[in-house]
């Protein structure tokens, strides 16, 4: 059908963050995880384990623990000595407190939610209980010797158990007193000089307390006398993290080898009661530490160095073998890191600290498909913009003519003027933002470049004008009352009518930027948008859904399209359906109104909308040129789906021009390569 | 029984039937859908359990479909031909044919065939056979003549036979029938030619066919009212060679010879047929089902208001036109059994009860007394049962076995435990077979002379044990010193603590040969070495050669030098010679397949006797040597050690017992011949690594052109 030229962009050089924390609540099927630069993460499991909510890392702020407390709250707390709240709904930190024990190792909610404990550098274990608003104080328990590094409530909320180094605590909830204190055993290979670190403890309804420490060791503790049940040594390294189901019939832990071991409770015999633990499964789907672990009641849930983040179904929990059952990997972010300015073929990418401007070459060769075009210019490394300040960047975006860049952090907004001056650039920074932009997290430019749109996160929309140097504050969208709700994602159409705005509760809202007022609202789905994007001329919004379903709305005429109710009638593909990877970028060939172009991390398609659905029977993916003798078959198979799985994994994709397109992407060697190494020695004659 | 079911009416519009009813019916790619082509312009699927249709679609005034409607199943669209020459292809979506695919061929088609799992074919009228797609890509493309001028096809069947496609159709020419077989996987197509048999002036109204493993079972309804089967080969002896194949009475005067309507007949399953036509003369039609295999009728229904004398079975379904309407009429057949069949047959009330009388083939009249005896035999056997069952109502066959171990001999236990191990499992099967482990093992140990072993062997391959579950199990066997039931346990079981591999690989490394040699082990992983065991002895008498020659310190470089020059025959001589017999092989094999964790399995190593740590290394060696001696580094037979395995436990033994290696004599010297060989290893692949260099350039020259590196431009298409 087109013939493109790609260019074919592999300098962006993103490493994600390893990850610290996960932590599992049970009641919304949601997965909080923390990164080692103080990003968090909120996976919505039951929404095709999508990443549906964010919070920008903070250099001082090192999570070291997470957790779920009662009525959807969730806490973090880490080596800057803090506990922090989040807000799930504006996206902000709602506050950090300081718990005055020097930095903070461990944390645990207690089984009620209504009280938290956190275990501190200085060996105190303090508690606090959750008020609506806060967290408040009450008592540090019996202080140790130690840093505590692990805690874990028994069921019943009258004890904890406290992991140290070389041992173990159990403290009685009531009088803060250390009932007994269970010495490990500093075996190691042989050698007793190491310490032990207990890095997890679970507290199980029956008085059993498991530890997993330093040694390779996960051990049975008899809470009630205080004595070693059972111990199993199961790696030459660290096991690093441990969590227990909820029917307390299976527990997971990780390993500093990148092994994950599953136990499970199971009988003796089929007629005693008698039942004990027994480790059944390895699994290795990590190549470094695992920091982290969780259970789920149908998966085992890791994390580690290698920033992968696994979920590994548990299948004889599963009822129904299909797609759903099979093993997740997530390695990369369900959000867009880079905007292109299609004027000056301009690409800016995000990064934590820092944003880069690149210029792509250029070339006057022609060729035939998979040729590789010698260039005539290469690329160019324009700019490089560090920003001030421990904060990471939340949101970034260039504007199509390449004159404007912006970016915010949590606590700040930047606008930047570019002026071209033959190949020379030069930056300047627009000074006196109005303090009601800071914490954006959604930026987009409109197509003519002359206005700015802005999420912030108080749940309001900003429409800034933009002419010459000047910036003027046009007009706010504010939420509905009583609710704020940030909005994610933004859509903008190129004749800069209509704004259209997607938040956390999965409702799109449009509205007419002429008039400043709200059109209409999309009716609602049950899965969060992933991308958005509005049509030229035709002036219809398309929305892809982490369910892998795609919509297109009229916006003039306020209902779906014929074409979206053919779509949804007949069902996509089952191939397209199975894809696990979310549509991030949707956009549009400017002379054929007929085409959507998408992709996702592993494929690149243009939906020809003048073409019939394909069925199940169909072929999906057609890589194979045509040959003449079997045209009559082509003309009989030709479907709307055009699918290239060339370039992966892809960061973005976008069009420049009629003709040429631009693919990001992030080879996962390259990534690999900028891990530390792992650890895996052969060693003989030990 | 075969039984015929209420039948019911499909159409909902009076179908347009010709002269000769309608062009056909077909199967669509879902089940319980069928195609129906009348003999007009029009197409209908229909959904049988709904009793409607679905769709339809009709060629244009003027243009007239010849042959019936199918469905390809490999892409779900339908294709029929009109005027005999034009295809048109379509789907469900479509509503007009006159807007669809279309393809004008330049040759007559006779029938298009489509089955599950291929693609459909073309059948043309002078023969010729194309794939449909083959056919699509080239439509004008030259369609050859198979078949004789004022020959015509008659009948055609398309199946597949192990997932190879088989054509056949007979034609007819001046009153003689010939058979052709269409093979496509080797291209071959055979002619024979059908003879009638006795009666020369027959006609043969009404084909079937039916295909089992070598032959295509051909029955015809003849004229004289009488079904033929004809036998033939699906790979012939001599495909070039004319062959003749004579048919073979099977049921005798099924309708009446002069009937004024058609007649059908078509294969139901492998022992039923279904006739359509009128059993006696001037009676109605009738739609009757026949056992082939007992020549009985079965069952039968009137069909009052007559039919086309046309009949299709698809699934569980029998279509037809009945008056005006095409009529269902659901076919089922449950197991049956002689005395069912007889049974029906006495008290048959049908037409056709007469016929019975007419026995073709049957067996003599005492099988048939056999038969009822049989049959009288099985109910005296269920009154049994049934005493049985009265008198211990609430024993299942788990309890009755946990019972019997406890108190029985061994051979009443063998018995019950067979007994146990046949039943269709329960759902408390593993754990039946975890206590009767655990209780036979408790009852070992009470009484040591008490060791079912074939028990334990049994339940064992049940592959529901485990180590864990009842680690007395190996404790036993290894008390015993029962290699087999050893070499089982480790191949069967996945959780062996280390400390008991290293126990078994004590015994298997000092158990006598004499003691091997009663004992019956699984050979399967051991290939045949013995052919080589005649160098023995020669390789004992160098030992001592050796060791007379063995001299003090000082005189180590000339011994080295002598062992140089000898190096190759030596080599060469060891490495035709397995140091263990096959038996202690398969047991050793069984611990090299056997899993371990590096870290456990070392302390035990170490207490090996020193004697048997060189003879597992000799072992050891000769695989090594084995491996390299290939390509592929692998060992033949069905199950053999991989070279990782053989390697990793080199290294284990050398990591546990390197002084004691390095100190005795024997194994000193088979380190220093391992340490040689893998010496000149690395000496051939450090040539390799000279020139690498040179290869590493081609590389570059190549990459050159494909590196893109951090950015590059390229074209892409989309198709």
């Amino acid at each position: 059908m087109g013939e493109f030229k790609v260019h074919r962009v592999r300098f962006f050089n993103y490493v994600p963050s390893g990850i610290r924390c996960v932590a599992y609540n049970n009641q919304s099927n949601r997965l909080a995880v923390s990164r080692t630069d103080g990003t968090v993460e909120i996976y919505n499991l039951s929404a095709n384990y999508f990443q549906e909510k964010f919070f920008p890392g903070h250099e001082s702020r090192a999570t070291e623990a997470l957790c779920w407390a009662e009525g959807q709250r969730l806490f973090s707390a880490g080596l800057n000595g803090e506990i922090m709240e989040y807000d799930l709904q504006a996206l902000n930190i709602k506050y950090a407190m300081d718990a005055f024990g020097g930095p903070i190792w461990s944390m645990a909610a207690s089984p009620s939610g209504s009280q938290l404990l956190v275990g501190c550098e200085d060996g105190s274990v303090k508690l606090f209980q959750i008020t609506p608003d806060k967290i408040q104080f009450e008592r540090n328990f019996d202080r140790q010797k130690s840093r505590i590094l692990s805690l874990s409530w028994h069921p019943s909320g009258t004890h904890i158990a406290a992991g140290s180094i070389d041992y173990i605590s159990v403290f009685d909830v009531k009088s803060g007193s250390a009932v007994h204190k269970m010495i490990v055993d500093r075996q190691y290979m042989g050698v007793s000089k190491r310490k032990c670190i207990v890095w997890g403890v679970a507290f199980l309804s029956d008085g059993t307390i498991i530890s997993v420490d330093s040694a390779g060791k996960v051990q049975f503790w008899d809470s009630a006398t205080g004595t070693l049940v059972k111990s199993h040594l199961i790696a030459n390294a660290d096991v690093q993290s441990i969590a227990v189901a909820d029917q307390e019939d299976s527990f997971v832990v990780g390993t500093a080898e990148g092994t994950v071991f599953h136990f499970q409770l199971v009988p003796v015999t089929s007629n005693s009661s008698e039942k004990q633990w027994v480790r059944t499964k390895p699994f290795q789907h990590h190549t470094h530490d695992v920091r982290t672990v969780a259970h789920s009641p149908t998966a085992l849930i890791s994390g580690g160095t290698d920033t992968h983040l696994v979920f590994r179904p548990l299948m004889e929990k599963v009822e129904v073998k299909n797609y759903d059952a099979a093993l997740r990997k997530i390695t990369f972010p369900h959000r867009c890191l880079i905007s292109c300015s299609k004027k000056r073929q301009l690409l800016l990418f995000q990064f934590a600290h820092h944003l880069e401007l690149w210029r792509l070459g250029s070339t006057v060769a022609t060729g035939k498909n998979g040729d590789t075009l010698p260039l005539s210019k290469n690329a160019d490394h324009l700019l490089h913009l560090k920003t001030k300040g421990p904060e990471n960047i939340i949101c970034s975006c260039i504007s199509p003519c390449g004159s404007w860049i912006a970016y915010s952090t949590v606590s700040r907004f930047f606008l930047y003027r570019l002026n071209y001056e033959h190949d020379n650039i030069s930056l300047k920074r627009v000074s006196k933002m109005p303090a009601f932009l800071r914490s954006a997290l959604q930026i987009l430019f409109s197509e003519d470049s002359t206005k700015l749109f802005v999420a912030s996160n108080q749940g309001a929309l900003h429409i800034v004008q933009l002419s010459g140097g000047s910036f003027k504050h046009l007009h706010a969208f504010q939420p509905q009352s009583g609710t704020v709700e940030a909005m994610c994602l933004l859509a903008v159409s190129p004749d800069g009518n209509w704004l259209a705005a997607s938040g956390t509760s999965a409702g799109v809202h449009v509205y007419n930027v002429k008039q400043l007022k709200l059109h209409c609202t999309v009716p609602a789905y049950n899965f969060p948008v992933t991308a958005m994007a509005i049509a030229p001329n035709t002036n219809n919004l398309v929305i892809a859904h982490s369910d892998q379903q795609v919509f297109e709305y009229s916006i003039p005429d306020k209902q779906y399209t014929d074409w979206s109710r053919t779509v949804q009638k007949q069902g996509f593909h089952h191939l397209w359906l199975q894809r696990d990877t979310p549509i991030t970028h949707i956009s549009f060939h400017p002379k054929r109104p007929m085409h959507i172009l998408l992709h996702d991390a592993y494929m690149f398609c243009i939906i020809d909308k003048s073409l019939p659905l394909p069925n199940d029977k169909t072929l999906l993916y057609n890589p194979f040129p045509p040959t003449n003798e079997s045209d009559v078959i082509r003309r009989r198979t030709a479907h709307a789906f055009k699918i290239s799985k060339i370039y992966k994994p892809l960061l973005f994709m976008d069009l420049l021009d009629e003709r040429t397109l631009v693919a990001v992407e992030r080879p996962l060697d390259d990534i690999i390569a900028q891990l530390p190494p792992p650890i895996k020695k052969k060693k003989f004659g030990t | 029984m075969a039984a015929l079911e209420e039948e019911f009416t499909l159409s909902s519009v009076v179908l347009s039937a010709g002269p000769e009813g309608l062009l056909g019916v077909e199967q669509s790619d879902k089940t319980d859908q069928f195609l129906v082509t009348d003999s007009g312009r029009t197409v209908i699927l229909y959904k049988v359990s709904d009793q409607k249709p679905l769709g339809s679609w009709s060629v244009k005034q003027g243009q007239i479909i010849t042959c019936p409607a199918v469905c390809n199943f490999q892409t779900g669209e339908y294709v029929v031909v009109h005027d005999n020459k034009v295809l048109r292809i379509w789907n469900n979506e479509d509503v007009n044919l006159d807007k669809v695919f279309k393809a004008t061929l330049s040759a007559e088609v006779y029938r298009i065939l489509s089955v599950q799992g291929t693609e459909p074919l073309v059948l043309f009228k002078e023969g010729a056979v194309r794939g449909l797609e083959a056919l699509l890509a080239d439509p004008q493309q030259k369609i050859e003549t198979v078949i004789s001028d004022e020959e015509v096809i008659k009948w055609t069947k398309f199946f597949v036979v192990f997932r190879h496609p088989v054509l056949i159709f007979i034609t007819e020419k001046h009153g003689n029938y010939f058979a052709y077989v269409q093979m496509f996987n080797s291209r071959i197509l055979t002619k024979y030619t059908l003879l009638l048999g006795q009666d020369e002036n027959s006609v043969i109204k009404s084909f079937t066919a039916s295909v089992d493993r070598k032959f295509i079972s051909l029955m015809s309804l003849s004229s004289d009212g009488c079904i033929y089967e004809t036998l033939i080969p699906i790979r012939p002896a001599d495909p070039e060679k004319n062959q003749s194949l004579v048919k073979s009475l099977l049921l005798k005067a099924v309708v009446s010879g002069n009937a004024r309507n058609g007649v059908a007949l078509t294969a139901l399953d492998q022992d039923h047929v279904a006739v359509l036509g009128s059993p006696l003369a001037a009676s109605k039609e009738c739609l009757s089902v026949w056992n082939i295999k007992f020549q009985t009728l079965q069952t039968s229904k009137e069909l009052p208001q007559g039919t086309s004398g046309q009949l299709w079975y698809y699934g569980e379904h029998l279509f037809m036109l009945h008056g005006k309407s095409l009529t269902v009429i659901p076919y089922k057949c449950e197991v049956s059994s002689l005395a069912g069949a007889l049974g029906k047959l006495k008290h048959s009330q049908d037409p056709g009860t007469h016929v019975v009388s007419h026995f073709v083939n049957w067996e003599t009249p005492q099988g048939c007394g056999l038969g009822f005896q049989n049959s009288e035999q099985s109910r005296r056997i269920l009154r049994r049962r049934k005493i049985e069952v009265s008198l211990q109502p609430e024993v299942p066959p788990s309890k009755q076995l946990l019972s019997t171990i406890m108190k029985d001999s061994e051979k009443h236990i063998e018995v019950e435990v067979r007994k146990f191990l046949a039943l269709k499992q329960t759902p408390d099967f593993h754990t039946v077979i975890g206590d009767t482990v655990t209780g036979l093992l408790e009852r070992c140990k009470a009484e040591p002379s008490f060791y079912p072993r074939n028990c334990l062997m049994q339940l064992i391959q049940t592959h529901v044990l485990s180590y864990s579950l009842c680690p007395d199990l190996m404790e036993i066997a290894l008390k015993k010193k029962d290699v087999q039931l050893l070499q089982l346990c480790l191949q069967q079981f996945p959780d062996i603590p280390e400390s008991v591999t290293c126990a078994c690989l004590k015994i298997f490394l000092s158990i006598g040969d004499d003691s091997l040699q009663e004992t019956d082990v699984n050979m399967e992983s051991v290939f045949d070495y013995s052919i080589n065991s005649v160098h023995d002895e020669k390789m004992e008498e160098q030992t001592e050669i050796l060791q007379n020659g063995f001299n003090p310190e000082e005189d180590k470089c000339n011994n080295c030098d002598q062992e140089l020059n000898k190096k190759p025959q030596d080599e060469t001589k060891e490495s035709t010679s397995c140091p263990v017999v096959q038996k202690r092989a398969a047991l050793l094999n069984a611990i090299l397949h056997s899993a371990y964790s590096e870290t456990f399995l070392l302390p035990h190593l170490k207490d090996i006797p020193a004697q048997h740590i060189t003879l597992f290394l000799k072992y050891l060696y000769f695989l090594y040597l084995k491996c390299s001696e290939n390509a592929t580094m692998t060992l033949p037979g069905i199950h053999p050690p991989t070279l990782n395995q053989i390697m990793d436990w080199i290294c284990l033994l050398l990591d546990a017992n390197f002084t004691v290696v390095v100190m005795m004599p024997e194994a000193k010297r088979l380190l220093i011949n391992l340490y040689k060989l893998v010496k000149s290893q690395i000496s051939v692949y450090s040539e390799l690594n000279k020139i690498e260099v040179s290869f590493r350039e081609l590389q570059k020259l190549n990459q050159e052109k494909n590196n893109r590196g951090l950015y590059s431009i390229e074209v892409l298409e989309l198709f």
